[in-house]
């Protein structure tokens, strides 16, 4: 208990930075997915590839690919940058398929209406596909959110881990505690991220808990 | 009025949906697309508000061509109802309706309040207008697609099969609804549907259109059961045609006989049954019509009345008198 005490700062430094880590990515490959997955679902012959190529890229292992990024970007070798870019692309890659089967699951007769009343192409995929999406969407988001958080540990290997530098403190000292502290926050904070999602979500789509009973009125 | 001029529509591998329709749809009255499947009707329809583009032929509302301004803008001045209504399931049933307000950049109370008016006007529990779709029947879920497609107050409304997928009885209920909407409304409505009875009780004029996308017959309904213009048309209108040719015979002067001993009458003068051979027990009445209906209306109250006699009432549904077969026979003889 005292090691916790005296490491206060640093545990909440590296949690700080593993919260950072995980989430920023997310944010980004959300952004990158969207309009990738529209496209690939407007374009249909697009979308199997896609999927098939962001299978491909998750298994890529993840520290080949922390130790590949400053090679090809010319990043610095310890940048957060190489952690960020690393897990943005397994978030696409694993997030484009729940776009893409969001969007498809968005009804024909919905589209069509949607068509026909008049919304432009931009606006009925931000008021009409994207709202009716959300349930596959976040399904993807909550998997992803999870994974990227655990991954993060990986890069303390490069030295920049977050949570996961206090596994390699533990190791190199042999001392358990720091290693208990770092297990029990990447635990806690995948729960609280998951809370957040499942929340947002039921925020976002009030009717998708109405299960389908026609009022008896009139 | 919108008017089809040589509209072609041929898909790339060279199928031909619609082949040189011309065709024009007069404002203020219902047209029905009627045919088999196949035949270019909804096709036809889908071309008016472009959500289908025409190969060939010119297209005109008004006399505008509409490709004269962008199909965004055209969409929204253009009712659009769809089979299964088509609702935006994340939406509520008041913010489905207020759509196309909405796009338009109405006033958001004026939007609520029209929203709010339509949902009245087409029959539905203003309770519901809070509601999701999929908390709503199917006949509901169709009322509010027609309130959807009102919202803008577009002269045009497009029906594609719209009642097709409810049950009998409340697609009967909605065919009676958008007569009398109709009656207050006047839009300018194309209706799409593969059911002759639904083109012939809802149309003010019907194109019946057979495969391959051509034009058999445009002719208002009564036009169309007495004379078809060959072979098909007068397959599809169907062996029963002489009898629902009665629907659009409507004599004013049938001759009525004076009320039979053994019709019963409540103190109102209205009737409640028949006593047939002093039987203790009252038997139904059947059906009965006014003065002014259908030869159809008629014949039924004839055919259901136990006693061979329908009962023909006044608008305060007292019983004025009474028809037989022979005077229903009578008003036939042309």
């Amino acid at each position: 208990m005292s090691w916790i005490n005296d490491n206060l700062g640093l545990i909440w430094e590296q949690l700080r930075e593993h919260i950072y880590l995980s989430i920023v990515p997310v944010i980004l490959g959300l952004l990158i997915s969207v309009p990738l997955g529209y496209v690939a679902v407007r374009f249909n012959w697009l979308a199997n590839p896609l999927i098939a190529f962001g299978g491909v890229l998750y298994s890529l292992p993840s520290i080949a690919l922390f130790i590949v990024i400053p090679a090809i970007l010319g990043t610095q070798v310890l940048s957060t940058v190489n952690i960020i870019i690393a897990l943005t692309i397994y978030t696409v890659s694993l997030l484009i398929r729940n776009v893409i089967d969001g969007l498809r699951s968005v009804p024909a007769d919905v589209r069509q209406s949607a068509v026909a009343v008049g919304y432009s192409p931009l606006h009925r995929l931000i008021a009409v596909d994207l709202p009716i999406a959300v349930p596959v969407i976040f399904a993807g988001l909550r998997v992803v959110t999870v994974a990227n958080i655990s991954m993060v540990s990986i890069g303390a290997v490069i030295g920049i881990g977050g949570l996961g530098e206090l596994f390699t403190l533990g190791f190199q000292k042999d001392f358990l505690t720091p290693v208990v502290v770092g297990v029990v926050l990447s635990l806690l904070l995948a729960l609280a991220a998951d809370v957040v999602l499942v929340t947002s979500q039921r925020l976002l789509t009030p009717w998708a808990r109405i299960t389908a009973t026609p009022v008896e009125v009139a | 009025m919108i008017e089809f001029e040589d509209v072609t529509k041929r898909y790339p591998d060279g199928t031909v949906a619609v082949d040189n329709l011309s065709l024009r749809i007069p404002s203020g009255q219902i047209t029905v697309f009627v045919g088999p499947s196949g035949c270019g009707k909804t096709t036809s329809l889908r071309m008016i508000n472009r959500t289908i583009e025409r190969t060939g032929g010119r297209i005109s509302i008004d006399g505008e061509d509409i490709n004269s301004k962008d199909a965004v803008t055209l969409r929204r001045g253009i009712g659009y109802v769809i089979q299964h209504a088509g609702l935006f399931p994340h939406k509520t049933v008041v913010d489905n309706v207020a759509t196309v307000p909405k796009l338009l950049g109405w006033d958001k109370r004026k939007t609520r309040a029209t929203a709010m008016e339509l949902l009245e006007r087409v029959g539905l529990d203003l309770k519901l207008a809070e509601r999701y779709p999929a908390q709503l029947s199917g006949g509901q879920q169709q009322r509010v697609g027609v309130a959807r497609a009102l919202a803008a107050d577009p002269a045009v409304m497009l029906m594609d099969e719209p009642f097709s997928a409810v049950d009998p009885i409340v697609r009967n209920q909605l065919q009676e609804e958008l007569l009398r909407l109709q009656r207050d409304i006047g839009k300018t409505i194309v209706f799409v549907t593969h059911d002759i009875d639904e083109a012939i009780k809802l149309g003010d004029n019907v194109a019946v259109l057979r495969t391959g996308g051509k034009l058999a017959q445009f002719a208002p309904p009564a036009e169309l059961l007495a004379n078809p213009a060959d072979d098909f048309v007068r397959g599809f209108v169907g062996q029963d045609r002489g009898y629902r040719a009665l629907t659009f015979v409507h004599p004013d002067d049938l001759p009525l006989k004076p009320l039979p001993s053994d019709l019963i009458l409540d103190d109102g003068g209205a009737p409640v049954g028949w006593r047939i051979d002093t039987a203790d027990e009252i038997q139904p009445l059947g059906s009965v019509f006014t003065r002014g209906d259908s030869l159809r209306a008629a014949l039924d109250a004839v055919l259901t009345s136990p006693s061979g006699l329908g009962v023909c009432v006044d608008a305060d549904s007292r019983a004025v008198g009474v028809v037989d077969q022979a005077i229903v026979a009578e008003a036939l003889r042309p």
